[in-house]
Order: structure tokens, then sequence, then C-alpha cells
């Protein structure tokens, strides 16, 4: 018989939840970066540009994770003639899938911005950039803090895809686990309730604060 | 960068890639009929039931929400075996995405439902319509029509996330493209043409379900 699982094998889960933790907020900060890109490229008076963005977001959001990480993994590879890290390539495919939905969201939350602030920008004879920027921007961003909690939730869950390209993180960790103690049905209810503790105070947060803003701006509640 | 590419060996094998877009086409539908269905029974129970059935329906939906879909199909396939449930590859997948799916539609579904005003309620009631009479009559369907769209993103993004069942060894897209990769050594090249061949299905799929909300909504209705 081989090992059993114990105390060490648990530990050997949870020393994963760094790296899943870090390759989400690696992915969230390079999303955030590309995000803030698309968002604004979305809202530009030009129509080239704002056609860019779109089709940036529609290519990411119709097509699966998987796919964008195999293209991506693959497409390094091709690209440096040498099988990369994973991380690299975990990394930059996770960023530019956080970018399209960091970048439908804050789009949405500048939207969701009065005219008349762009109005009252203007009339100060602000150009675009500085209405963006002295005006609209920070009052976007406190509305946008809910969905993008909210968007950090479905990341998390998602990075666990990157182990099917063998990148060593939380799930991949409970594969090797389950290969060596052949006790599956101990290992991934384990995984699935340390990924569970990670994300539900998150998505309370992300309730909470919805609530909040949306009795703050006077949005009525349904629920 | 020397890497020649060479997508004919791909457009050899286009057959059997089509062949396996159609699994997933097949895949996906059924899970989102059948999804659906828990849905609107989850929906009904967390609107009407009694408190018991709430809290159960509310604990399912958390736990699936907050969990990933990656693992919820590695304990439908690898875990239940453990207490004597034996699914195939292609059944496990589509269990767990009718579960997954019926999580998060159930949460939608349950908000068209709060949408429909109290009156309409009272209204029947006092027509004299019993419980199960006024949801199947008077609340289901408008709630149906509100949330419509959510429901066709939802649907849409199962579609896309049905591509990780392939590590299960079910068959449809990714993993025929998995195994066309592997044999010809073209990988960069097959997943390519997939995640385009995913496009398309993500395209189509929100033209099908246009077309459904026509159908079922619209036709011969003057408002």
């Amino acid at each position: 018989m081989g090992r059993s699982f114990g105390t060490g094998e648990f530990l050997f889960l949870l020393k994963a939840i760094p790296s899943t933790l870090l390759l989400s907020l690696g992915a969230l900060a390079g999303g955030a970066i590309v995000g803030l890109f698309v968002a604004i490229l979305r809202i530009v008076p030009s129509r080239p540009l704002r056609w860019l963005a779109t089709s940036y977001i529609g290519l990411f959001q119709g097509t699966p994770v998987l796919m964008q990480l195999f293209v991506t993994y693959y497409g390094l590879a091709v690209l440096f003639k040498i099988q990369v890290d994973a991380w690299p390539a975990v990394l930059l495919a996770f960023s530019l899938y956080s970018g399209a939905f960091l970048g439908e969201i804050w789009r949405g939350s500048i939207e969701a911005i009065p005219r008349a602030q762009w109005e009252a920008a203007e009339c100060l004879s602000l150009g675009f950039p500085k209405q963006l920027w002295y005006v609209i921007l920070l009052q976007a961003a406190r509305i946008s803090i809910p969905p993008t909690v909210g968007f950090a939730v479905q990341l998390i869950k998602n990075t666990s895809i990157a182990a099917i390209i063998g990148f060593v993180e939380l799930t991949r960790a409970g594969q090797l686990m389950t290969n060596a103690t052949f006790e599956p049905m101990i290992v991934y209810p384990i995984v699935a309730a340390l990924y569970f503790i990670l994300c539900w105070p998150l998505s309370l947060v992300a309730q909470t604060l919805e609530r909040h803003i949306d009795a703050a701006l006077g949005i009525k509640q349904h629920f | 960068m020397n890497y020649v590419f060479q997508f004919n060996v791909v457009w050899d094998h286009l057959p059997e890639l089509l062949e396996g877009a159609l699994l997933t086409i097949q895949l996906s539908a059924t899970a989102m009929a059948l999804g659906l269905l828990v849905a609107i029974v989850c929906a009904y129970g967390k609107s009407a039931g009694p408190p018991p059935v709430r809290w159960l329906v509310a604990a399912y939906v958390e736990l699936i929400r907050n969990t990933p879909f990656l693992v919820q199909i590695f304990i439908f396939y690898f875990s239940l075996p453990v207490i004597g449930i034996r699914l195939t590859a292609n059944t496990a997948a589509l269990v767990a995405m009718t579960v997954n799916l019926g999580a998060y539609a159930a949460e939608i579904v349950r908000a068209g439902i709060e949408a429909i005003p109290h009156g309409q309620v009272e209204a029947a009631r006092a027509l004299g319509l019993k419980r199960l009479q006024i949801f199947r009559f008077i609340i289901i369907f408008p709630a149906l029509k509100t949330v419509y769209p959510a429901l066709a993103s939802q649907f849409i993004l199962l579609m896309l996330s049905s591509s990780v069942v392939s590590t299960i060894s079910a068959v449809e897209l990714t993993a025929i493209t998995n195994s066309l990769a592997s044999t010809t050594f073209r990988s960069f090249e097959f997943y390519f043409v997939a995640t385009g061949l995913y496009l398309a299905m993500a395209l189509g799929f929100r033209a099908g379900l246009g077309a459904i909300y026509w159908a079922v909504f619209q036709r011969g209705r003057t408002a």
C-alpha cells in the first residue's frame, strides 16, 4: 500500500495556497493595467479605438480560459524556440483574460457616472484626458469596487485551470496528493473546502459593499 | 524566430475538430436544459419553501459558487466512485456542468422572481390559485423573461468552461484537440484553430439563444 492521507499530505495542500494567491494577485495586477487601457479605449471619442477594445473583450470573453492558456503557453514556446517555464505563460494568459473582464466592469462603472459630471468638467475647459483623470475616474473607482472583488473570486477559482498545464497550485497539489494516496474522496473535498475558505469571505465582502454603494447611489433595493 | 507555421495539418484534421465542436454543443445544450430545470426548482424552493429547504438551497448555491469548476469535476469523476457511484467520463462531465449551472442560474432566476411586483401574486391569490399554480402561471414566465440576458451569458460561460472536462477524458472539442496536437506536434496551430471554433460557437450560441428568446417571449405578443 502507498501513503495514506495524514498531516504531511494536508500540509502539502496548504503550502500550495500561496501559489494560488500569488498567481491570482499577479493576474489581478496585470489585468488592472490591461483593463484600465481597455476601459478607457471603450469610451474614447475615436471609433476605431473603441472597436479595437470591443474586439479584445469579445475575443477573451468568447473563448475558454483553457484555450487562452494553451495558445499563450505554446505561443511563447514558438516565439522563444524553447519550452518556457509555466509561470510567465500562466501569468500572461491570466492577465490578458482579467484585463478583458476588468475592462468591461470598469467601463460600466465609468458610464454609471452621471453625464452632468462630464459636462461640468467640460465647462471648466478641461480636455478629455483631464476630465477623465480629475473628475470621473475617482468617482468611478468607488462604484467599481464590489464587482472587482466579485471578479477576484472568479479569478481565484479559474487559476485552478493552470493545473492542467502542470503549474503547481492548490488544484495541482490535490492531483499530486490523490496520485500518491489514492484517496480522492478525502483529497478533493479538502481542496474544495480550502478554495471555499479563500473565496467565500470575498464573496460576502462583495455583496456587502454592493449594498452600501447601491444605498449611497439611491438605487432601489429588491432583495 | 524561425518556426514555420503549418496550418495545412490542421486543415487535414478539420472534420475531426468539427466533430469535437458538435460534441461540445450537444454536451453544453443538454447541460443548459437540465441546469435551467435545477435552477427553477431551486429558485422556487428558496423563495417559497420552508426554512430548511431555503437553507439547503442557499448552501448548495454558495458551495458551488465559491469552489472551482475543475475541482467539482474531479469530485464527480474521481471521488464519487469511492462511495460506489461510478459515472462514465461524459456522464460525470454532464452532471458536473448541470450542478454547476444550476447553482449560478438559481441565483439569477431568484432575482427575476423577486422583481415580480407583489400585486401580481396577491391578485392571483385573490383568484384562488394555489401556491404552485401561482408559480407556474403567474411568476415564472415573466421572471425568466426579465433575467433572460443574464441567463444567456451564464449559458455561454458554461459552454466555454466545458473545455476543462477534457481533463477527466470526457470527449469534446478540447480533448480531440489535445490528442491531435500531441500526435502531430503542431500544438500552437491546433489550439489556435480550436480557440477560433470556440469563439464561433460562443457567437452561435448567442444568436441561437436570441432566437429562442424571440420564439418564446416575443412571438404573438403586441407589447
